[in-house]
C-alpha cells in the first residue's frame, strides 16, 4: 500500500475543497468496504483519503416534508436500526440487509454502494425503484441526480471532478405502496448478485396499480431502470397477464455477459423468475401498508 | 532401495479394557483458547529482527517458453536486497520421494517452485525478490523483464489426452504401456488394477449400467495462506532455520535441503500453528525461495502468499473424467465392475490417480474388477493432495451408478450396498485382504437412522452414498519426559493439522500412565528435537501419532518399574504396572505400597536417573474407515438452486478418543464435500488464466449454506491400534458429491454427472427434461 494521507473534514465545503483541490489523487471514504479492499489488492493507491463520516449531513436520517432523507455515509446498520425508515422502505431495506455480513453492514453505506458503481450492488436496484434522488454537491454548486443516472459502468460513476453525494431523498409515496428486492446468489450470503430485481409499486383504492418502477441489477454494465417492466403493471391488478408481461419486459431488457458469475442464458432466465417473485412480495406489502402518507 | 510396503512395521494389538480418559470429551482443549482469542501463532505471525519481505513474480501465461529474464533494473532499485530466478537453483534429476499421500519428483519440485525452461500455468513462479518492505518488493517485481514465447495451452483433461493437444513435456512418454510409445504425450502414466475377469463377470449380469462423469478442479481452501520466515546463516558450512505453515516439517526439511543441495541436518524447520492444510501443505512452495533470498541477502526473509497466489499457484486437486460400469444379477449381486479414470495432474505428473485406481471399489466385495487410469499433465498448478486425494470424484461416479442400479433393480440403495459389502477377509483389487472393518455396521446404522423416516415435501429428495479410505502409518517418533513432580510432557513429531492431536495424545498418555489429563502437556517438535516423522497425511495423526504416544508411555513404564524394583530391592520381573502405579507382581514379592508416577519421579534421581520414554517407529498402516452419508435437498426448479436441508453422517471411527472432535472432523469433511458438490470450481478463460482466484468467486460454502450436520459414530475397533483407532479425517469428504447428486435425482428426476451441481447446470439439466 502507498503512503496515503488521511483527512476527516467536518463539513461538505471542506471535503469538496480537499477533494477538488490540487493535483493529489484523492478518494472519498465512506465505510471503506469497497475502497479499502481495492487498496489492499493493489487496484488503487490514492494519495489522499477523505473520510466523509465526520460530516453530520452525511450521517443523518431525517423525515422531511417531501420524504425520507438519508445521508450518503449512513451505514447499513444505522438504517436497520431506524424503525420509521424500515417500515416505510422495506424494499430498500431488502437490498441493504443483503450487503455482506453484519460486520460489513456496520460500515457499508448506501452512498458507497451507489458510487462504487458495481452493476451488482444490492441497494441500488431498490433505490432506483424507489425513485430516490441524490443531492450532489461540487465546486460548482449542488444538483439533484436520479440514482439511476449515477452508475455508468463497472467502477465508473457520472460524478464530476470534485463532486460528492451528500444525501438521498426517497420521495413520499401514496398509501398502498410496497417495494421489494431479491437477488440470486449461489451462496446464501457473502456473495455477489448474479441477478437482482427490485420493484416498487402503488395500488389505488380499487386495487389497480397506479405506479410501478422496476430495476434490474447485474444484467448490464450498470443497474437498469426498466420502464417497460413497470409500465406492464400500471393499470392492471398485477395478476397473471400483467406479471407475464413484466417478466417478458425484464428479460428483454437484460444484456448480460457470460462471466465467472453466471452465464448470459442463466441471468436472463433468472431475472424473469425474480421479477415475478419480487412483485408478489411488493404486492403483499402494498396491500398491508395503510400507514404510508 | 526396495519399494512397496515395508515388512518392518510396528503395531500394537487392540486390547479391550475399561477406559478412564479415552472416549470422553475433555473440558479443556489445549489449542482452543489461543485460537479463539487470536493468540495462536501461525507462520505469518513469526518475525525476526531485520527481516526482509519476499515477493514472487508469477507467470501471466498458461504456457510459455521463458526466453530470458532480466533482473538488473529490479536489483538496482533502492531497498532491494536480493533477487532469485531459475539460475540460482541447481537442476535436479528425476528422483521420486513420498510427500504425504502423493509422491513428488524432485526434478519437478524444483521446476514448480521456480520455472526453468517453461512456465506451465498462470501463476507459476518466475522470480522472487527480497526487499526492505513489501511496497519496494512489489515495485521491484514490476521491473523484472521476462521474455516469453507464448505457447498453446490445454486445461481440460480429455482435451489434454488427445494426440494433437498442446504438449507440456517434450520428453514425456506414457509410462505403463509396453512397448514404449514412439510419441510423447500429456498422458504421463497409465495404471491398471485388476481382479478376476470382467468380461466373464459382465456376462453373468442381468443389468449393466455405464456412465461418464466430469469434475472440475477444486482447491483445499485452507483459511491460512502459505507463509514462512527463513534465516540462513553462513557459519559452519551454512545452515538454515525456517518457520513454516506445513503438515510435515521433516518432509519440508528434506525438500528444502534437496532443492538447495544442502545437508538435511543443516536445515531446521519449525512448524507453526496450522491454519488448515488438507493435503495442500505437504510440499514446499515459498520455503526454498525464502532460504535462498536469505542466503543471498544475508538477512532473514519473510514471505506470504495472498489468496490470489494461493488459488493460482498452489495445489488444487485434479479435475477428472471418469467412466464407471457395474453389472449386477437381478438379485443385486455385483458380477463385475470396471472404471476408467482420467486425472489431471497439472503442470507435472503425479496426481492422486494411483490412490484412486487402487481404491475405486474397495468398499464392495467383488470378484471381477478392472480399473484403468491415466495421469494427465495440463496447464494448471501441479495438483496436491486434498483430503482423501482423488476419492470424492470417483465415489461420485461409483455411488451414482450404484444408485441407478438400485433403482433399476427396485431395491433399497442401502440393501444393495449391504448385499455387496466388503468385510473382514474380503480380497481387494488393490491387493491383499481387509482386516476387521465396520462397513456393514455403518450401513446397518444408516438403515436404522431416524433421518430415513422423515417425510419429504415437493421438490425435495433424499440421497445416500458411502465412502472408504485407509489410514497411513509410516515413520513416527516421539519423546515423553516425566518431570520430577510426576507430570508428563510429550513431544510429538506429526503436525497437529486439525487442532485435536495435542488433546488426544494427552488423553492416551493420561490413560496409559494413570495420571490426570491436566498433568500432561503436549508439545509440537521442530525437526531438531525428534527423529524423522512422515507428513501428517492419510488420516494418520491420531492413529500413528497415538501409537507412538502409547509406545513412549510403555517405554517410560518399563523404566519406572525398574526404579520401583530398586526402591523395593526386588527383581524387575517382580514389579508390574497397574492403574498408574508400580505394584508387586504377586503376593510372594512382599508387602509394598504401590508407587505412583509422582512417587517414582521424585526418587528417580537416586535410583537411576531421569524417566523418559521414546519411540521411533515405522507404524503399520491399515485401519480403514467407512462412512455413509444421508442427505435431503430441495431444488428450486426455477433457478436450479439446491438447498441442503438435512445431513447425517454415519462413520466407523474404530474408537473415538475425543468424540466431539471426531464429530467436528465429520462435519468439516462433509462441508468441504458439500462445497465441492454445489459451487466450487476453477474457472479458466480462453487464455488459460484463472478467473476466480479469490473467495468471492471461488465459492466455498458459508455457515448458512449448510444445515446442522447430524453424526453417528460407529465403533468397530481397528485390530492393530492399541485403542482401536481408525483414521477418520478423510472419509467424510468422499460421499457428499454422490449423495447430493442422488438426492437431486430423487427430488427432481435429473441425474447430475457434471460437477459442480451449480444453479446454472441444474437449471439447464431441468430444462432438458
Ligand atoms: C465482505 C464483503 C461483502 C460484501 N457484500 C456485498 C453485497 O452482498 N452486496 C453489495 O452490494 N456489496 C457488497 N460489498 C461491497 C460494499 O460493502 C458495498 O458496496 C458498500 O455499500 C460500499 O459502501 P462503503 O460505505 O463501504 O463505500 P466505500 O468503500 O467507502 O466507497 C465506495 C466507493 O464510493 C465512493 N464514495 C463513497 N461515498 C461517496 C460519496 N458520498 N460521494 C461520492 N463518492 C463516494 C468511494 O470513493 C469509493 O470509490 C461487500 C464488501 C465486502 C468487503
Amino acid at each position: 500500500m502507498n503512503n496515503t494521507q488521511y483527512k476527516a473534514p467536518a463539513s461538505v465545503e471542506k471535503a469538496i475543497e480537499l477533494f477538488s483541490g490540487a493535483e493529489i489523487g484523492g478518494k472519498l471514504l465512506a465505510g471503506g468496504t469497497d475502497l479499502l479492499v481495492q487498496m489492499h489488492s493493489d487496484m488503487i493507491a490514492p494519495a489522499l483519503l477523505i473520510d466523509l463520516k465526520k460530516i453530520p449531513q452525511l450521517r443523518a436520517i431525517e423525515k422531511e416534508a417531501d420524504g425520507y432523507r438519508i445521508g450518503a455515509a449512513v451505514s447499513g446498520v444505522e438504517l436497520m436500526n431506524h424503525t420509521g425508515f424500515c417500515t416505510t422502505w422495506p424494499g430498500v431495506m431488502d437490498g441493504v440487509k443483503l450487503i455482506g455480513s453484519l460486520q460489513v453492514k456496520g460500515r457499508a453505506s448506501v452512498g458507497g454502494n451507489i458510487c462504487n458503481a458495481s452493476p451488482a450492488a444490492d441497494s441500488v436496484p431498490p433505490m432506483i425503484a424507489a425513485g430516490a434522488l441524490a443531492t450532489v454537491v461540487g465546486p460548482d454548486g449542488a444538483r439533484i441526480v436520479p440514482v439511476e443516472d449515477i452508475g455508468v459502468a463497472p467502477g465508473r460513476n457520472s460524478l464530476q471532478q470534485g463532486e460528492i453525494v451528500v444525501s438521498f431523498l426517497l420521495p413520499n409515496q401514496l398509501a398502498g405502496s410496497g417495494g421489494a428486492y431479491q437477488r440470486f446468489t449461489p451462496r446464501t450470503e457473502m456473495d455477489i448478485a448474479v441477478v437482482g430485481v427490485a420493484v416498487n409499486l402503488t395500488l389505488d383504492k380499487a386495487g389497480i396499480c397506479s405506479h410501478a418502477r422496476v430495476a434490474v441489477g447485474a444484467v448490464a454494465e450498470k443497474v437498469l431502470l426498466v420502464k417497460q417492466a413497470g409500465d406492464a403493471l400500471i393499470g392492471t391488478r398485477v395478476q397473471d397477464d400483467a406479471t407475464d408481461n413484466l417478466v417478458t419486459a425484464v428479460r428483454a431488457a437484460c444484456r448480460p455477459i457470460d462471466d465467472k458469475r453466471g452465464t448470459r442464458e442463466f441471468r436472463v432466465q433468472v431475472a424473469g423468475v425474480l421479477a415475478r417473485r419480487v412483485v408478489a412480495t411488493a404486492l403483499e406489502r402494498a396491500k398491508g401498508s395503510g400507514q404510508n402518507p | 532401495m526396495a519399494t512397496g510396503p515395508s515388512p518392518w512395521v510396528t503395531s500394537f494389538d487392540y486390547e479391550e479394557k475399561d477406559l478412564k480418559v479415552i472416549g470422553k470429551n475433555p473440558a479443556d482443549r489445549s489449542d482452543a483458547l489461543e485460537k479463539v482469542t487470536g493468540r495462536a501463532r501461525f507462520a505469518a505471525d513469526y518475525n525476526l529482527p531485520g527481516q526482509l519481505v519476499g515477493c514472487v513474480l508469477r507467470s501471466p501465461h498458461a504456457h510459455a517458453r521463458v526466453l530470458s529474464i532480466d533482473t538488473s533494473a529490479a536489483e538496482s532499485l533502492p531497498g532491494v536486497k536480493a533477487v532469485v530466478t531459475r539460475d540460482d537453483f541447481p537442476d535436479l534429476q528425476s528422483e521420486v520421494a513420498a510427500a504425504g499421500e502423493l509422491m513428488v519428483n524432485y526434478r519437478d519440485v524444483t521446476r514448480n517452485i521456480m520455472a526453468r525452461e517453461k512456465v506451465f500455468y498462470d501463476g507459476h513462479a518466475v522470480a522472487a525478490v527480497a526487499a526492505t518492505d513489501r511496497r519496494t518488493a512489489k515495485q521491484a517485481l514490476k521491473l523484472i523483464r521476462v521474455d516469453y514465447d507464448v505457447l498453446p495451452h490445454v486445461i481440460d483433461v480429455v482435451e489434454a489426452m488427445q494426440p494433437d493437444a498442446p504438449l507440456l513435456h517434450e520428453n514425456q512418454f506414457t509410462a505403463g504401456i509396453t512397448p514404449k510409445p514412439d510419441r510423447p504425450s500429456n498422458i504421463a502414466t497409465q495404471m491398471t488394477s485388476k481382479l478376476g475377469d470382467v468380461v466373464t463377470g459382465f456376462k453373468q449380469a442381468d443389468l449393466v449400467i455405464e456412465r461418464e462423469f466430469n469434475t472440475k478442479p477444486i482447491h483445499q481452501g485452507y483459511i491460512e495462506p502459505h507463509a514462512c520466515v527463513a534465516n540462513y546463516t553462513s557459519g559452519g558450512g551454512g545452515s538454515a532455520e525456517v518457520w513454516a505453515s506445513t503438515q510435515g516439517h521433516f518432509v519440508f526439511q528434506a525438500q528444502i535441503a534437496k532443492v538447495l543441495q544442502m545437508d538435511i541436518s543443516k536445515v531446521r524447520v519449525n512448524p507453526a500453528e496450522l491454519g488448515g492444510g488438507f493435503g495442500g501443505k505437504n510440499t514446499v512452495y515459498l520455503e526454498p525461495l525464502a532460504v535462498l533470498l536469505s542466503k543471498k541477502s544475508g538477512a532473514p526473509v519473510k514471505m506470504k502468499m495472498d489468496r490470489n497466489e494461493v488459488l493460482r499457484a498452489t495445489g488444487p486437486t485434479s479435475g477428472t473424467n471418469t467412466k464407471v460400469k457395474i453389472g449386477v444379477t437381478k438379485d443385486g449381486k455385483i458380477t463385475a465392475a470396471q472404471a476408467e479414470l482420467n486425472y489431471q495432474s497439472g503442470a507435472f505428473p503425479g496426481s492422486a490417480l494411483a490412490l484412486a485406481t487402487m481404491t475405486v471399489f474397495t468398499r464392495y466385495d467383488l470378484k471381477n474388477v478392472l480399473v484403468v487410469g491415466h495421469d494427465v499433465t495440463c496447464n494448471r498448478p501441479k495438483v496436491a493432495a486434498y483430503r482423501a486425494p482423488g476419492a470424492p470424484m470417483i465415489a461420485f461416479a461409483v455411488e451414482s451408478v450404484m444408485d441407478e442400479l438400485a433403482e433399476g433393480l427396485g431395491m433399497d440403495p442401502i440393501d444393495l450396498r449391504l448385499l455387496n459389502a466388503a468385510s473382514e477377509g474380503t480380497k481387494t483389487h488393490m491387493g491383499g485382504t481387509l482386516d476387521r472393518i465396520g462397513y456393514v455396521e455403518t450401513l446397518e446404522a444408516a438403515k436404522a437412522h431416524e433421518h430415513l423416516k422423515t417425510p419429504l415435501g415437493p421438490n425435495q429428495g433424499r440421497g445416500i452414498a458411502t465412502g472408504y479410505w485407509f489410514t497411513l502409518g509410516n515413520e513416527t517418533s516421539g519423546t515423553l519426559n516425566i518431570s520430577t513432580d510426576g507430570t508428563a510432557a510429550f513431544i510429538y513429531g506429526t503436525v497437529d493439522v486439525a487442532g485435536g492431536s495435542r488433546t488426544v495424545f494427552a488423553q492416551m498418555i493420561a490413560e496409559e500412565l494413570g495420571i490426570a489429563l491436566d498433568k500432561v502437556r503436549v508439545i509440537q517438535s521442530d525437526t531438531s528435537s525428534l527423529g524423522f516423522n512422515f507428513t501428517t497425511a492419510g488420516s494418520r495423526g491420531t492413529a500413528a501419532g497415538g501409537t507412538v504416544a502409547v509406545k513412549t508411555c510403555r517405554d517410560a513404564i518399563v523404566r519406572m518399574c525398574e526404579i520401583a524394583a530398586r526402591i523395593w530391592d526386588v527383581d524387575v520381573e517382580q514389579v508390574s504396572w497397574k492403574d498408574g502405579h508400580a505394584v508387586p507382581a504377586g503376593a510372594n514379592v512382599g508387602e509394598f505400597e504401590p508407587l505412583s508416577v509422582a512417587d517414582l519421579a521424585k526418587q528417580a534421581s537416586w535410583y537411576g536417573g531421569t524417566i523418559a520414554g521414546h519411540a521411533e517407529l515405522n507404524v503399520a498402516g491399515g485401519g480403514p474407515g467407512f462412512g455413509a452419508h444421508l442427505v435431503d435437498v430441495e431444488v428450486d426448479r426455477e433457478t436450479g438452486a439446491v438447498k441442503v436441508l438435512r445431513y447425517s453422517i454415519i462413520q466407523d471411527a474404530g474408537k473415538a478418543v475425543f468424540p466431539d472432535y471426531v464429530k467436528a472432523q465429520f462435519h468439516g469433511g462433509a462441508v468441504q464435500g458439500i462445497g465441492m458438490a454445489l459451487n466450487e470450481e476453477y474457472i479458466y478463460n480462453d487464455k488459460g488464466i484463472m478467473e476466480n482466484a479469490g473467495f468471492l468467486d471461488y465459492r466455498i460454502p458459508v455457515a448458512s449454506d449448510v444445515p446442522f450436520i447430524d453424526t453417528t459414530i460407529v465403533e468397530v475397533p481397528s485390530p492393530n491400534h492399541p485403542y482401536g483407532v481408525r483414521g477418520i479425517g478423510e472419509v467424510p469428504i468422499i460421499p457428499p458429491l454422490a449423495a447430493i447428486s442422488n438426492a437431486i435425482y430423487d427430488a427432481v428426476g435429473v441425474r447430475m454427472r457434471d460437477h459442480p451441481m451449480s444453479p446454472p447446470k441444474v437449471l439447464k439439466a431441468l430444462s432438458g427434461t
